[in-house]
């Protein structure tokens, strides 16, 4: 089978099993959504949520990410060593795997396409304010923008700032709207 | 060591990039989820789809002799799917034809998957 008739294929195979009645159109949508965007990200904002709301979680995270974490159980992910890099005034942090496309998966889910991007990868590491201001990040002069490269041992996950309008929102609300570019460190929250 | 909770072995689960599953074309995803969406309710067991991947992935050894370098996983991974829907008696085999006929007659950028965003 090409990849052309593959493709197809596989479009083939979703209508008609919709048709059927055999699976929800929705919920296609919704295990793609999942596998692709909300699975991986959604443990990662719980994990955020819960440091902005939990300074001793907060503290355990930044010293021992992998550690801190080991309690949820995250299925569908080893990480060797995950560590949290937190976003403050002065430091704004970014990832990038430069070799190929490390990435934390079990938190942040499947890595976007750009993620695995050659130009995304080299230019982060060489002109990173340039890169963010093309994702609509635009970082003040006196903050230091600090790219962290991860390896197949290493991940890293960032702890986005709180926005001041979020204070006193539920956790779950927070969970809803925190992004998986900004603990990316290619967007801020707002 | 491997990050995809799905219980596909060796040659048969997803391609990985250090662990991590990716797609290159958005239909790879689609037919990885819609699995996934069947395996979830139960239209069918994950050991079932590696055994139609095992006999297709030793049909498509056979043809290419061991020549062919890339491995086309999706590409097997569809037909796979195919067949065993067809050999649940889910679907016909000649309706999953006569699909494939249809999408391939529509006009090009109607719905296309690689669609630039320069249609209509």
């Amino acid at each position: 089978m090409s990849h052309e008739s593959a493709r197809v294929r596989a479009e083939a195979l979703e209508s008609l099993l919709i048709e059927k009645g055999l699976i929800d159109a929705e919920r296609v949508d919704d295990v793609i959504v999942r596998y692709n965007e909300r699975v991986g990200p959604m443990n990662g904002a719980r994990i955020v949520a819960r440091a902005w709301l939990d300074a001793d979680f907060r503290a355990r995270l930044l010293a021992d990410g992998t550690e801190a974490i080991k309690e949820y159980e995250f299925e569908g992910g080893e990480i060797q060593k995950l560590v949290v890099v937190e976003n403050s005034d002065k430091q704004h942090n970014v990832v990038v795997c430069t070799l190929c496309s490390c990435y934390p998966w079990a938190v942040l889910g499947l890595p976007p396409k750009w993620y695995k991007d050659p130009a995304y990868r080299s230019r982060v590491v060489r002109e990173p304010r340039q890169v963010l201001s093309e994702f609509g990040t635009e970082l003040e002069e006196n903050v230091r923008v600090r790219v962290w490269d991860s390896s197949a041992e290493v991940r890293y996950l960032v702890l986005p700032q709180q926005p001041a309008e979020w204070l006193g929102l539920d956790e779950q609300t927070m969970v809803e709207r925190i992004t998986r570019n900004s603990m990316i460190g290619v967007e801020r929250l707002a | 060591m491997n990050d995809v909770s799905i219980p596909l072995d060796g040659r048969y689960q997803p391609p990985l990039a250090n662990g991590e599953v990716v797609f290159d074309q958005p239909w790879q995803g689609r037919v990885f989820g819609l699995a996934i969406l069947l395996a979830e309710q139960d239209t069918f067991q994950w050991s079932d789809l590696q055994q139609s991947l095992i006999d297709v992935v030793a049909e498509w050894d056979n043809e290419t002799d061991g020549r062919s370098g890339d491995y086309p996983y999706y590409e097997l991974f569809a037909e796979a799917l195919s067949r065993l829907m067809v050999q649940a008696g889910l679907l016909m085999e000649s309706e999953v034809f006569s699909r494939d006929a249809e999408i391939l007659a529509r006009p090009h950028g109607h719905d296309h998957a690689h669609s630039h965003d320069q249609d209509h």
